[in-house]
């Protein structure tokens, strides 16, 4: 009797736990300590944010191959790395998307539209869509701005005001709050919004 | 005697047969001739909007229900999902449901794109067009919840909103939207 008891506490303990659990599973906010990951670059090698030795933090940037309004922004996530790579914030791009959805977006292709687009930061395959959902990214593009010594969440949102036209831009977010950081100051827009494609798992 | 009588009623069967389907031949021409006066009523341009012009769209206090979609021509999951919305417009005409279709294109491409879209696929529902650049401010303007990203749909009427960052199916849809019919 007394089992069976016991048993019944267990399941309500577990079910709750669960329940929990999943409410709190949308990713990670402004704030949040990350965990780091390890995923294959179109070099074929393994990276994970502990690779960078020198930088002091990392603008991470969920895009992929096939969605109009990453590669709207490819020349601006290009000219990102350019001014902040040497800087200590390089950017990291990730495809969440699983090429079984969009075959275009496959690992094959990314390095196609690298080479193409002349890519200046590694650009990560997220096999079997693991990564994404860990930091809640929704659609590509997706920003993340995390700083290195405690591993935290500074930014989340566009890369400016105009995603779909680079002239009519009149804010940018994530340069601004990099450089906020670098000055050893407190970002003061973590969060913005802009159209993107669904990730398609 | 048999045999007559097998021929007299296989000949009786074909000419029914052949009548009937004249009459069906003669019906589906009609219907095809409607058709084509639809297509011919080819829209050249569609109505562009900032949010401030979109928003009495979204908040109507009629006695409608409202289906609105946030789609682009370009978005794969969003074109798939649009015959459902098509056709919750045509079916549910009569009770007072009205879908809009708010196109997300980019701006170079409304003309070259989106309205030949809508010709092509002779879009019933009315398509509006959505160009502001302040993405930041009208996405939470919408749905605090919204990521941004496209499909998204709002059902609402004068008392009741929900919103979905999410594809329908024709079912899931047609489920959410009688939960507003009572």
């Amino acid at each position: 009797m007394k089992t069976i008891k016991n048993i019944l506490l267990l399941a309500v303990v577990v079910i709750t736990a669960a329940a929990f659990t999943l409410k709190s599973d949308a990713g990670y906010k402004v704030g949040d300590k990350i965990e780091d990951f390890k995923l294959k670059n179109i070099d074929g090698d393994f990276l994970s944010l502990s690779d960078y030795d020198d930088a002091k933090g990392y603008i991470i940037i969920f895009t992929c191959n096939t969605c109009p309004y990453s590669v709207a922004n490819e020349d601006r996530i290009i000219a990102l790395n350019d001014k902040y790579e040497d800087e200590g914030y390089p950017v990291i791009a990730i495809n969440p998307n699983n090429p079984v959805a969009v075959p275009d977006d496959s690992f094959e292709k990314m390095k196609v539209r690298a080479e193409e687009k002349g890519f200046n930061f590694p650009y990560l395959f997220d096999e079997g869509q693991k990564v994404y959902p860990k930091f809640g990214a929704t659609k590509t593009p997706h920003v993340f701005i995390v700083t290195k010594n405690d591993m935290k969440v500074k930014y989340i949102g566009a890369i400016d005001n105009s995603s779909r036209n680079p002239d009519a831009v009149t804010e940018k977010y994530v340069e601004n709050a990099v450089d906020a950081l670098l000055a050893g100051k407190t970002v003061q827009k973590t969060e913005t919004r802009a159209i993107g494609c669904s990730i398609k798992v | 005697m048999y045999f007559y009588s097998m021929i007299k009623k296989t000949l009786l069967f074909l000419s029914i047969l052949l009548v009937v389907s004249s009459c069906k031949k003669e019906v589906t021409k009609e219907v095809t001739e409607e058709l084509s006066i639809e297509e011919t009523q080819q829209v050249t341009s569609v109505k562009t909007y900032n949010y401030e012009q979109l928003k009495p769209l979204l908040e109507k206090k009629d006695d409608k229900i409202y289906v609105v979609n946030f789609w682009a021509t370009w978005c794969a999951p969003c074109v798939k999902e649009l015959p459902y919305f098509e056709k919750i417009n045509k079916d549910y005409a009569g009770k007072n449901v009205e879908v809009i279709l708010v196109s997300l294109d980019f701006p170079k491409q409304v003309e070259k794109k989106l309205i030949p879209f809508i010709n092509k696929r002779n879009l019933q529902s009315e398509v509006v067009y959505l160009n502001d650049v302040n993405e930041d401010v009208w996405i939470k303007a919408i749905d605090e919840t919204w990521s941004g990203a496209i499909p998204a749909t709002i059902i609402y009427n004068k008392n009741k909103r929900e919103f979905y960052e999410q594809s329908f199916d024709y079912i899931t849809l047609e489920n959410e939207l009688k939960t507003f019919l009572n």
